[in-house]
C-alpha cells in the first residue's frame, strides 16, 4: 500500500511545529583578524562615502602652494594650492568606485564563464574554457596601453572596464575547478535522481556552496582593481579628470613632492592604499578559513579554546605564546 | 604452558581533550600485552581506540593530553622504559625500534612524490646510521620479500601500487627495525575482503616468525575474533570487557559486547535472520534523535 | 508496484592515454529483474562494476548496449517519460555525509521531491507529507528534525533522511547502493531492518548493492556475484553463500571473516 495523504487525520504537535525550511548563511567566525579587516575597511569606506560631503572643493586652486598641514588645510596643499584632505576624500571615493565596478564585472564574467561552463559540461565547457584560457594568456598591461592610446581621455568607467577584461580569467579558472568537483558530489546526483531541473540544481544546490569561494574571488578582484588602477594612474594611463589614490600619487610624482619633501601629499594616498589592501586581505584570509577548514585548526582563536597550562603546552612542543 | 612475559603494561591511562568542555577520550584504561600476543582492540567510531594507540606511542597532538597513568614498555633485554617519561632524543631513538605503528589509511601515509625505496631506507638512515648503502638496499629488499611484495617494486612510487601492496609496504616499513610491539590502527579497513584476508595471513605468519606483539585496532569484531588471542572491547573511552577471543565470542559478559556481536550477522549461521521479519524498534533506538555530541568529532 | 527488468546491460568507458584510448568494460552483459517485495543483492568488491550498474539504472549514465525495461516498456530518457521514471525508480546513496547538501535543512531535502512530483499540492500539504515521511523512518519529533541541518544529525539519522527522501515520490523500485557500509557498526542492522520493513509496507522491489556477503545473505532473496563487470554466479541467497559453485564466490566466502571457523577449531 503506497503512502497516501491522510488529510482528515488530526495532526500531532510535530505537524504544526514544522513551518518550512529556512536558509541560514554561514558567516565566518569572528576572529581578531576578521574584526581588524572589517573595522579598517569599514572606516576607509565610510571616509570615501561621507568624506566628500564634509570637505572643501578639491579642485580649487590658490596661492598656498605646497603648504604643510595647518589649521586651514589639515593635510596641507598640493603644488597648485589644492587641499590635500579634500582630494583624499574624493580619491578614496574614486578608488572604491573602481574597486566596486571591477568587483561586480569580474564576478559576473567569471561566474558565467567558470561556473556555468563547468556545470553544463560537454562542448559548452570546452568553449568557455578556451575563452578563459585565451584571456588569461593575453598580457594585461600592453592591452591597457593599446586601449589607452586610442582613447586619450579616459573616464573612470573605461578604466574599470579595462581592468575587468584583464582580470576575470583567473577567477574563472578557480571557479571552474571547484564547480567541477561540486558537480559530482552525491547530493547533486541525488537532486538529479529526484528529477530536479538542471538550472535549479545549479541555483539551489551548487551556488550556496560556491558562495565562500565567490566572495573570496570578488574581494581579491577588488584588491587587484584598486592596486591595478593605482599602478596605471601612476604611469599616466589612468582616469584623467577623476580623483583616485593613483592619480594623486601621479600628480604628486609630477609635482616632485618627494624631492621637495611634501610628505603630506603622497603619504596619505599611499597609506590608505596599503591599509585598504591589507584590510581586504585580512577579510579574505577569514573567508579562506571557511573554504578550507584545515586552516582553522591552529589559529589563535582555536588555541584559546584549549584549557592547557603553559607547562603542558611546552611539553607538547607547542609555542606558549 | 607458561604464560609469556609482558611486553607492554598500561596502567590507568587517561587521555583528555583539553577544550571547553573537557572531553574524556580515554578513561582509566589498564591492560597487559604479552610478548608475541595479538591483542585486538574493538570499538565503534568515537570510542577512543585510536586515541589510546596514539597516546601509547606518544603521538598525541594538542589539545589532547595524557592526564593520568602510564604505558611501560618491557624490552627483551634491558630496563623497563616508561614511554611517557622519555625525553625527545631517547623517544626518537625508541620509536620504531621498540614500538612501531601502521596507521589508518596507509594510502595516505606514503609520500606520493618519493619512491618506496627512499621511504623505507629513511628508517635505516635515521636509526642505523652506521649501516652502509648496500646493506640498506639488501635489508629493504628482504623486508619486501617477507611481506610478499616483489623486491623489484622498490623503485616504484606509491601511486603505482595497488591498495593492498601499499599496505604491505607500510607493514614492511613498520617491521624494519624488528620492533617488539606493533600497533596497527585499522590496517585493512579500506581494502577488499580478499586482499584483507591475505594481509591478515601475512601478519599472523610474520608474528609467528618474528615473535612481536600486535595491538590490532578495528571496529570489525568478526575479524578480530579470527586473528586475536585476546580482545578488549572499548566504549566511550573505557574498556568494558577484556578476555580470550573465543571465550568472548561464545560467552560475552558485558551487554555492550553482546550488542556489538549481534550487529554482525553471521555468514553461515543464523544470526541476522531477523532482518526481514518485522521492525525491531530497539535497534533504531540505539541511534536516537538527540544532537550528536560535537566532541565526538574530535576523537577517533 | 513496478517491475524493472535489465537485459544484457553493458557499459564501456573510454580511457584517454594521449591521442590513443582504450575501452574499459565496466559492466559486461548483466541481466536481472526487480519485482515488488523481492530483494536482489549485487555483491562485488571495488571495481566490480556494481556502482556503475546503479548509475545506469538511475539514468545518470547511458549504457553502451543492452536495455532496461520498466513495467515491460523500454525506459524513456527525456521529458514526461523521464519524469515518470524518476518517480518510480529511486536511490539511496552510500555516503550519508555527502548525499545531503550541508546548506539546506532536512525539511528542504524532503520538500523538493514532494513538490516536484505533486506540483499542485499546497504548502501545508507538502509540510504534512514531510512530517509523515520523517515519522515513517522513525525520526521524531519530526518537526524538530526537519528544521535541523545535516551536520546536526548522526550518520545513521542522515541515512534515514536519505531513505525518506527516496520514498517521497512513492517509488516502486529502490536501488540501495551500499546503504550501511559507512555507518557505525551497531546501527547498521537497524537501518537494514527499517529498509526491509518499508519494502514490505510499500511493495518495493529493492536492489541491494554491497560488498558484504553476510548482510546480503540475510537481507535478500537472490544474490548476483559480480566480478570485473560480469555476473559469475546467481541464485537464491542461501544457495550462493552456503553452496557456492563458482571459484570466485568460493574465494569470497572463504575470505569473509567467519568466527565460526575458529570456534569450531577451538572446540576440536
Amino acid at each position: 500500500m503506497a503512502l497516501t495523504i491522510q488529510a482528515a487525520e488530526p495532526l500531532g504537535d510535530s505537524g504544526a511545529a514544522y513551518a518550512g525550511g529556512r536558509r541560514r548563511i554561514a558567516w565566518p567566525p569572528m576572529t581578531a583578524k576578521l574584526a581588524a579587516g572589517l573595522i579598517l575597511g569599514g572606516l576607509i569606506l565610510l571616509f570615501g562615502l561621507i568624506g566628500p560631503f564634509l570637505v572643501q572643493d578639491p579642485s580649487r586652486v590658490n596661492d598656498l602652494g605646497l603648504a604643510s598641514p595647518s589649521g586651514a588645510h589639515l593635510l596641507g596643499t598640493t603644488q597648485t594650492g589644492q587641499d590635500v584632505l579634500a582630494q583624499l576624500a574624493y580619491a578614496t571615493r574614486g578608488s572604491l568606485t573602481i574597486g566596486a565596478i571591477v568587483g561586480l564585472l569580474t564576478l559576473l564574467a567569471s561566474a558565467f564563464f567558470g561556473v556555468v561552463g563547468a556545470y553544463a559540461g560537454g562542448w559548452v565547457d570546452e568553449v568557455f574554457s578556451l575563452v578563459t584560457n585565451v584571456m588569461l594568456v593575453i598580457p594585461g598591461l600592453p592591452l591597457v596601453i593599446v586601449i589607452s592610446s586610442y582613447v586619450p581621455d579616459k573616464s573612470l568607467w573605461l578604466v574599470a572596464l579595462v581592468l575587468s577584461i584583464t582580470g576575470w580569467a583567473g577567477s574563472a579558472r578557480v571557479l571552474r575547478g571547484y564547480t567541477l568537483s561540486l558537480r559530482s558530489r552525491d547530493y547533486v546526483l541525488a537532486s538529479r535522481v529526484a528529477g530536479e531541473k538542471r538550472w535549479r540544481i545549479l541555483a539551489v544546490e551548487i551556488l550556496p556552496n560556491l558562495v565562500p569561494l565567490l566572495a573570496s574571488q570578488v574581494v581579491f578582484a577588488v584588491i587587484f582593481a584598486i592596486l591595478g588602477e593605482a599602478g596605471l594612474s601612476y604611469l599616466g594611463l589612468g582616469a584623467s579628470g577623476s580623483f583616485t589614490w593613483g592619480t594623486m600619487l601621479y600628480y604628486a610624482q609630477n609635482g616632485l613632492a618627494l624631492r621637495l619633501g611634501a610628505w603630506w601629499w603622497f603619504i596619505p594616498p599611499g597609506l590608505l592604499l596599503a591599509l585598504f589592501g591589507a584590510a581586504l586581505s585580512l577579510i579574505n584570509f577569514s573567508i579562506d578559513e571557511i573554504i578550507n577548514p584545515k586552516l582553522r585548526v591552529r589559529t589563535r582563536a582555536e588555541r584559546r579554546g584549549w584549557r592547557m597550562s603553559r607547562q603542558q603546552l611546552r611539553q607538547a612542543g607547542e609555542a606558549t605564546l | 604452558m607458561t604464560v609469556p612475559e609482558p611486553v607492554l603494561t598500561v596502567t590507568g591511562l587517561s587521555i583528555d581533550y583539553l577544550v571547553d568542555p573537557v572531553v574524556h577520550a580515554v578513561r582509566d584504561v589498564s591492560f597487559v600485552l604479552r610478548r608475541g600476543e595479538v591483542l585486538g582492540l574493538a570499538g565503534e567510531s568515537g570510542c577512543g581506540k585510536s586515541t589510546l594507540a596514539y597516546g601509547i606511542a606518544r603521538l598525541l597532538k594538542p589539545p589532547a593530553t595524557i592526564t593520568a597513568g602510564a604505558a611501560v614498555f618491557h624490552p627483551r633485554d634491558g630496563e623497563d622504559v616508561d614511554w611517557q617519561q622519555l625525553d625527545a632524543g631517547r623517544l626518537r631513538a625508541a620509536r620504531w625500534d621498540q614500538i612501531s605503528m601502521v596507521f589508518q589509511g596507509a594510502m595516505n601515509s606514503l609520500n606520493p612524490v618519493i619512491s618506496i625505496r627512499a621511504q623505507m631506507e629513511d628508517v635505516f638512515t635515521a636509526h642505523r646510521p652506521a649501516m652502509g648503502r648496500r646493506e640498506r638496499r639488501r635489508r629493504c629488499a628482504e623486508l619486501l620479500e617477507r611481506v610478499g611484495v616483489d623486491p623489484a617494486r622498490l623503485t616504484a612510487y606509491p601511486h603505482e601500487l595497488s591498495g593492498g601492496m601499499r599496505q604491505r609496504v607500510m607493514i614492511a616499513t613498520a617491521m624494519a627495525l624488528e620492533p617488539q610491539l606493533m600497533i596497527m590502527d585499522e590496517p585493512t579497513t579500506a581494502l577488499d575482503v580478499v586482499v584483507q584476508r591475505e594481509i591478515l595471513r601475512e601478519i599472523t605468519r610474520l608474528r609467528d616468525e618474528l615473535g612481536f606483539a600486535v595491538l590490532f585496532i578495528t571496529h570489525d569484531l568478526p575479524l578480530l575474533l579470527e586473528i586475536s588471542d585476546r580482545i578488549a572491547v572499548m566504549r566511550d573511552g573505557e574498556v568494558v570487557e577484556l578476555g580470550d577471543a573465543v571465550a568472548l565470542y561464545t560467552e560475552p559478559k558485558h551487554d555492550y559486547t553482546k550488542r556489538l556481536l549481534a550487529s554482525f550477522p553471521s555468514l553461515t549461521g543464523e544470526r541476522g535472520a531477523f532482518l526481514r521479519q518485522g521492525l525491531d524498534e530497539r535497534l533504531l533506538a540505539l541511534d536516537a534523535t538527540s544532537t550528536p555530541d560535537p566532541a565526538r568529532e574530535v576523537t577517533t | 508496484m513496478s517491475t524493472l527488468e535489465v537485459r544484457g546491460l553493458t557499459k564501456d568507458y573510454r580511457l584517454r592515454q594521449g591521442l590513443r584510448g582504450t575501452a574499459l568494460r565496466a559492466v559486461d552483459d548483466v541481466s536481472f529483474s526487480l519485482e515488488p517485495r523481492r530483494t536482489v543483492a549485487l555483491v562485488g568488491q571495488s571495481g566490480s562494476g556494481k556502482s556503475t550498474i546503479a548509475k545506469l539504472l538511475m539514468q545518470l549514465e547511458r549504457p553502451t548496449a543492452g536495455e532496461i525495461r520498466l513495467d515491460g516498456a523500454p525506459i524513456e530518457r527525456r521529458g514526461a517519460g523521464l519524469a515518470r521514471y524518476r518517480r518510480t525508480v529511486q536511490m539511496v546513496f552510500q555516503d550519508p555525509f555527502a548525499s545531503l547538501n550541508p546548506y539546506h535543512s532536512v525539511g528542504h531535502h524532503l520538500e523538493r521531491p514532494i513538490r516536484l512530483h505533486h506540483p499542485g499540492m499546497s504548502g501545508a500539504g507538502v509540510r504534512r507529507r514531510v512530517v509523515e515521511l520523517l515519522e515513517r523512518v522513525r525520526l521524531t519529533p519530526a518537526g524538530e528534525v526537519a528544521r535541523r541541518r545535516p551536520h546536526e544529525l548522526s550518520g545513521g539519522q542522515r541515512q534515514r533522511v536519505a531513505i525518506a527522501r527516496a520514498l517521497a515520490p512513492e517509488p516502486g523500485i529502490l536501488v540501495a547502493d551500499e546503504p550501511v557500509s559507512m555507518l557505525d557498526v551497531s546501527i547498521r542492522l537497524g537501518v537494514l531492518n527499517l529498509l526491509a520493513t518499508l519494502q514490505r509496507e510499500e511493495d518495493l522491489g529493492v536492489l541491494y548493492i554491497t560488498h558484504d556477503l553476510a548482510t546480503a545473505r540475510h537481507f535478500s532473496d537472490e544474490i548476483l556475484v559480480l566480478y570485473r563487470g560480469q555476473v559469475v554466479e546467481r541464485g537464491p541467497a542461501d544457495d550462493v553463500i552456503l553452496r557456492p559453485r563458482h571459484d570466485y564466490t568460493k574465494t569470497l566466502a572463504e575470505a569473509a571473516p567467519n568466527p565460526e571457523r575458529r570456534v569450531g577449531q577451538a572446540r576440536g
